[in-house]
C-alpha cells in the first residue's frame, strides 16, 4: 500500500496540483487580456473602454462570468440537444488542454512530449469541431452559415501553419517545444531567435493564427453586422461563456505558440547579466502580452476580409509561399551543413 | 494490472462502442461525430503502444481534416435515415455473405502469416530504443531512405486524385467580374484627384 501511494497517488497529485495551478493562473491571465483587449480597442476609438466595475474597470472580467453564469440557458426547441450542449464543452475543453504541453518556462511544464508542436497542432485543428457542431445543432440559418464558412476558413488556414511549423523544426530538428525554445539560444541575444531569419514566416503565421483563431478581420464564422453572431446565435448563459473562453484560450495559446517559435520563449533578450536575473515566466508572459497587443490591434484598425479574398489569401498567397519556404530554408540548411541532429 | 493495461481496455471498449454506434445511431450527423469517437480513441492505442507520431498524425488527418469534410456533407444532406432502413433486411442474405467472406480471408491470412526472409534482420531489432532515437526521427530515418520511392510514389497519386479533382469541378464561368489584385495594388493615381473640401461648403 505504500508502494502504491508512493508511486501513483503522490505524482497524480502533483500533476493534478499543477494542472490547477495552470488553469487558475490562465485564466485569471484571460480575463485581465480580455479586459485588455477590449481597452486597446476602446483607446484606438477614442473611447474609454470598460471602467465602471472596480477600479479603472478592473473586475470587468469577473463581473461578466458572474452575469454569464446566473444567467438562465436557453435551448432552442428544435435543437439537438445533446450536440448543442456538447458543441461548447469541447470547444473549451480542447482549447485548455493544448496548454498541458507549453512550457512557460525552462521545465515548467506539464507534459513534456517528444511529439509537442505535433499534439498542439491536432487540437488545434480539433477546434472547428466546437463551431460545426454548434452551428449545426442550433438547428437555425445564421448559425449554419457562419459554421460552413468557419470550416472552410480553418481547415485551410491550417494548412500555412503546418508549412510554417515545418520550416521552424526544420531548423531546430525535434518536435519537443523545450527543445524548440532551447535552440534559440545564443550569444546573439534576441537577434539570434527565429523571427529574424524566418521573418516571412513569422508573418504568415501571425495571419493564419488569426484566421484560425476566427479574429477579425478574419471573423467571418461570427460575424457581428451579417450573421448576428454566426454559430453562437443561439447560445446564452455559460454555454456562451464557454464558447468565448475557448475562443480566448486559443488565442492566448497561438500568441504563445508565436512566442515558443519564434520569439525565443522565455529566453531574455539578452543573455547576459541584468536580462538573465528575471525569471523565465516574466520574459514569456511579457512577450505574450506583446504578441496578444498585435492581435488587438489588427481587431481594432483592420476591416474584415470578404469571404473570396479569404480563401484568396489562404491558398493562392499563403499556401504557395510557405511551401516555397519550405523547400528554401531546407536547401539552405543542407548546402550549408547547419542541419541539425543528422542521424 | 497495470495503468497501460487498464487505459488500453478503456480506449478499446469505448472504440467497439463507438464503432457499433456508428452503423445503429439513427442520425447521420451522430455517426459521424462517433466515427470521430473512434479515431480518437485509436490515437490512444497508438499512444499505448509509444507510436506516439502515428497517433498525432491519425488526429490531424483523419480527425482534422478528413472527418470535418465528411461530417459536413452528411450535414448538408437531407436524408431521412429511418426511412431508408426500412428495407434493410432484404440486404442481409448478401451483407452476411461479404461478412463471411471477409471474415475467412482475414482468419486465412492470419493463420497463414509468414514473414520474408529479408525481414528476418528487421525483426530482430523492429525499432531502435526511445532513448537512442525518437520515433519521428527513427520512422523519418527509414521513409526517406530505404522506402523512399514509395513515398514519393504515393505523394505523387495524392497529387494526381487531387489535380484531378480539381480538374473535374473547374469550370470558368463567362461574364463574372473577377478580382485583380495585383491590377488593383498597381493602380497609379493619374485619373484620381485628391481635393481638399471647406466644411459646409462642398465641391
Amino acid at each position: 500500500m505504500g508502494d502504491f501511494a508512493s508511486d501513483f497517488l503522490l505524482p497524480l497529485l502533483i500533476m493534478i496540483g499543477q494542472s490547477l495551478l495552470l488553469l487558475v493562473s490562465l485564466l485569471v491571465v484571460i480575463a485581465y487580456l480580455l479586459l485588455a483587449d477590449r481597452k486597446v480597442w476602446a483607446a484606438v476609438q477614442l473611447r474609454r473602454g470598460p471602467n465602471v466595475v472596480g477600479p479603472f474597470g478592473l473586475l470587468q472580467s469577473f463581473a461578466d462570468l458572474l452575469k454569464f453564469v446566473l444567467k438562465e440557458p436557453v435551448i432552442p426547441a428544435g435543437s439537438n440537444k445533446g450536440v448543442f450542449l456538447l458543441a461548447p464543452l469541447i470547444t473549451c475543453v480542447l482549447a485548455l488542454s493544448a496548454w498541458a504541453v507549453v512550457p512557460v518556462s525552462a521545465g515548467w511544464v506539464i507534459a513534456d512530449i517528444n511529439v509537442g508542436i505535433l499534439y498542439i497542432f491536432a487540437i488545434s485543428s480539433l477546434g472547428v469541431y466546437g463551431v460545426i457542431m454548434g452551428g449545426w445543432a442550433s438547428n437555425s440559418k445564421y448559425p449554419f452559415l457562419g459554421a460552413l464558412r468557419s470550416a472552410a476558413q480553418m481547415v485551410s488556414y491550417e494548412v500555412s501553419i503546418g508549412f510554417v511549423i515545418v520550416t521552424v523544426l526544420m531548423c531546430v530538428g525535434s518536435l519537443n517545444l523545450t527543445a524548440i525554445v532551447e535552440s534559440q539560444r545564443s550569444d546573439w541575444g534576441f537577434l539570434g531567435w527565429y523571427w529574424l531569419p524566418l521573418f516571412p514566416m513569422l508573418i504568415i503565421f501571425f495571419v493564419s493564427a488569426l484566421a484560425e483563431t476566427n479574429r477579425p478581420p478574419f471573423d467571418l464564422p461570427e460575424a457581428e453586422s451579417e450573421l448576428v453572431a454566426g454559430f453562437m446565435v443561439e447560445y446564452s448563459s455559460t454555454p456562451y461563456l464557454l464558447f468565448m473562453l475557448g475562443e480566448y484560450v486559443s488565442i492566448t495559446l497561438m500568441c504563445a505558440l508565436t512566442v515558443i517559435l519564434f520569439f525565443g520563449g522565455w529566453l531574455p533578450i539578452f543573455d547576459f547579466a541584468p536580462f538573465t536575473w528575471i525569471p523565465g515566466i516574466v520574459w514569456f508572459v511579457l512577450k505574450v502580452c506583446l504578441v496578444f497587443f498585435m492581435f488587438a490591434m489588427v481587431k481594432s484598425i483592420v476591416p474584415r476580409y470578404r469571404y473570396d479574398q479569404l480563401m484568396r489569401l489562404g491558398w493562392k498567397v499563403f499556401l504557395p509561399i510557405s511551401l516555397a519556404m519550405v523547400v528554401i530554408v531546407a536547401f539552405v540548411l543542407q548546402v550549408t551543413g547547419w542541419a541539425p541532429g543528422a542521424v | 494490472m497495470t495503468l497501460a493495461t487498464a487505459f488500453f481496455y478503456l480506449f478499446s471498449a469505448v472504440m467497439l462502442a463507438s464503432a457499433v454506434m456508428v452503423i445503429a445511431s439513427r442520425n447521420p450527423v451522430h455517426s459521424v461525430l462517433f466515427l470521430i469517437l473512434a479515431f480518437f480513441n485509436a490515437a490512444g492505442l497508438f499512444l499505448l503502444l509509444g507510436a506516439e507520431f502515428l497517433a498525432m498524425i491519425l488526429v490531424v488527418v483523419y480527425v482534422g481534416a478528413v472527418a470535418v469534410l465528411f461530417l459536413f456533407v452528411v450535414m448538408m444532406l437531407d436524408i431521412d435515415f429511418g426511412e431508408l432502413r426500412s428495407g434493410a433486411m432484404q440486404y442481409l442474405p448478401i451483407g452476411g455473405l461479404i461478412g463471411v467472406i471477409l471474415a475467412v480471408e482475414l482468419i486465412l491470412v492470419l493463420t497463414s502469416w509468414a514473414f520474408g526472409p529479408e525481414i528476418a534482420p528487421a525483426l530482430a531489432s523492429p525499432a531502435p530504443e526511445p532513448t537512442v532515437m525518437d520515433n519521428v526521427a527513427a520512422l523519418g530515418a527509414i521513409l526517406y531512405t530505404r522506402y523512399v520511392l514509395f513515398f514519393q510514389l504515393s505523394g505523387l497519386i495524392l497529387l494526381v486524385a487531387m489535380i484531378g479533382a480539381i480538374v473535374l469541378t473547374l469550370r470558368h464561368k463567362e461574364g463574372v467580374r473577377r478580382q485583380d489584385i495585383a491590377a488593383q495594388v498597381a493602380r497609379n493615381k493619374s485619373g484620381i484627384e485628391i481635393r481638399k473640401v471647406e466644411s459646409g461648403k462642398g465641391i
